[in-house]
């Protein structure tokens, strides 16, 4: 199977690739998949005043789950919670040009960025009853 | 050193240059119908046919008679087994195989069970995907009319006791099938020593052309006879309608002299080389595991699996050097090999795998770059992967409560 060129962009130069520090503040983080499928993503978004200011992932996975994740982290950069939430996967098929066989890995970050949001929105409910 | 590089010489092998030299002339120049029994142009290739017939059965110890051609592996899988069934089915309908066989034999088991017409029994595999001739043993009912073992796997290079099989066979007046596609031609195979009644094989992956392949048949002790799963004018004593291929053949031929000329050099020269491979990647990656028996294996072969990272993407990384995976991920199933899981390799670990298959044109150079190659993209993959960063953290990963998709 060919890659297109921008999978093959995405794996040989990861976006973001990383993990923020345990203690930083505003981190939300989305794990999804299992080992025993293939695929693992970690995303994570660092939220200041509603805006995701900064994104990182690591995944286990296909090229082509690399890709989806890696280009995920791009386009939370300097989105709102809201505007994030709206991110399809359909979007990230049609960016990478996914075969059909590879659109799970899509789908996977899909949920991974779903994922990261609740996460980051349970951390700042928590807080919030926390002080109340 | 030119890119990419072949190391996947399961799948195939390069055509030998002699066995293109040999072909030649039987294009265009030698074209005549070895069935042609009234002229010069058949006799020539006739007489060509039968070279290479003698050629294929002295590298196997078979008489030349014994040599059904067929189109392939494939193909002499379906004949044996199902050619079997139908020919001695008043007899009985079960049958015995393994469960890593290849799917030629493993489909064709499956398709005639579902059509009702054989029960099959798949035994199982020891860890390093060994079939255990005691198993075979207590698998055998008064209905048993076929055990079909293979010899080496293809995928972790395990080699079988297949002569132990063939002897537990023998005793019990069972017919025994061995799939030697991964085999002959790379270590000494004697249907005779081995007690092998029907034996699956194929030019292409002992550096002959592809498309032509052979069913041995043996012709006493016991007299072998088959139903034809192909029909016409009656070639192959009967059992494999069709014009021979007669250029296909004479390579065929060609690459079993080479390989019995050369196996002794060649599989030492392969082993070093694989060894070599094995112990750099090994040595250089931590927590990367050897599939398949560490001894009693094919020559070439090499199955490794690298924790945490997915098998596809390494072979992506890897995009100058011909591989193979185990990983699911270009399936839409999601499952990974079955060989691997037959030998209890855990799913993650099958999706891990690597299997570099090492042949005849393949130089020390070639296996230098491979091992640089192969610890720095496992190096990056591991840097990249959740599952490494966890268990670098003291995470087990078996606790963690993963969202299955």
């Amino acid at each position: 199977m060919a890659y297109s060129d921008k999978v093959v962009d995405h794996f040989n130069n990861p976006r973001n690739m990383g993990s923020f520090k345990k203690d930083e503040e505003g981190i939300g983080t989305g794990m999804v998949g299992a080992p025993e499928c293939g695929d693992v993503m970690k995303l994570q978004i660092k939220v200041q005043n509603d805006t995701i200011v900064d994104a990182k992932f690591k995944t286990f996975g296909c090229g082509s789950a690399i890709a989806s994740s890696s280009l995920a982290t791009e386009w939370l950069k300097g989105k709102t919670i809201e505007e994030a939430q709206q991110i399809k996967n359909t979007d990230i098929v049609q960016e990478l040009n996914l075969p059909p066989v590879k659109i799970h890995c899509s789908v996977l970050a899909e949920d991974a960025i779903k994922a990261a949001l609740a996460d980051y929105q349970k951390k700042v409910g928590d807080k919030t009853e926390a002080a109340t | 050193m030119k890119l990419p590089i072949f190391l996947d010489n399961h799948s195939t092998t390069p055509m030998d240059p002699h066995v293109l030299d040999a072909m030649l002339p039987y294009f265009v120049e030698k074209f005549g119908n070895a069935a042609s029994r009234n002229h010069a142009f058949g006799w020539e290739a006739e007489e060509a046919v039968d070279q290479a017939r003698k050629q294929i059965a002295k590298l196997i110890n078979a008489d030349s008679k014994e040599i059904v051609f067929t189109s392939g592996a494939t193909e002499s899988d379906n004949l044996a087994v199902k050619g079997v069934l139908e020919m001695y089915k008043e007899k009985g309908t079960h049958i015995i195989t393994s469960s890593t066989e290849h799917r030629a034999v493993l489909d064709t088991a499956k398709s005639l069970e579902a059509k009702g017409l054989a029960t099959v029994t798949y035994l199982p595999v020891d860890k390093y995907g060994m079939v255990n001739p005691d198993d075979v043993r207590s698998a055998i009912t008064d209905k048993t009319i076929l055990i079909s073992v293979m010899l080496a796997n293809n995928e972790i290079g395990t080699i079988n006791p297949v002569q132990e099989i063939g002897k537990i066979a023998k005793a019990k007046g069972i017919l025994f099938h061995c799939d030697a596609t991964q085999g002959v031609g790379k270590i000494p195979v004697d249907v005779q020593a081995m007690g092998i009644d029907l034996m699956s094989f194929t030019a292409h992956k002992m550096y002959g052309p592809k498309g032509v392949g052979a069913l041995y048949v043996r012709k006493k002790n016991p007299r072998v006879r088959l139903v034809a799963q192909i029909d016409g004018g009656g070639h192959e004593r009967g059992m494999r309608s069709g014009t021979l291929p007669v250029p296909l053949i004479v390579g065929f031929g060609k690459a079993c002299e080479l390989c019995e000329q050369n196996m002794a050099a060649e599989s030492a020269r392969l082993t070093a080389m694989r060894n070599r491979l094995q112990a750099a990647i090994m040595e250089g990656l931590e927590e990367s595991y050897l599939n398949g028996h560490p001894t009693n294996r094919l020559p070439g072969n090499l199955n490794i699996s690298f924790a945490y990272v997915e098998g596809e993407s390494l072979l992506m990384g890897m995009k100058d050097i011909a591989l193979s995976s185990g990983s699911a991920c270009t399936s839409a199933t999601l499952e990974p090999s079955y060989v691997l899981r037959a030998l209890g390799v855990g799913v993650e670990l099958a999706h891990s795998s690597i299997r570099f298959g090492l042949g005849r044109f393949n130089t020390d150079e070639e296996i230098d770059y491979t091992i640089k190659k192969v610890i720095e993209i496992v190096t990056k993959l591991r840097e990249m992967s959740p599952l490494y960063e966890m268990a670098k953290e003291g995470v087990d990963l078996k606790s963690v409560q993963w969202a299955a998709h």
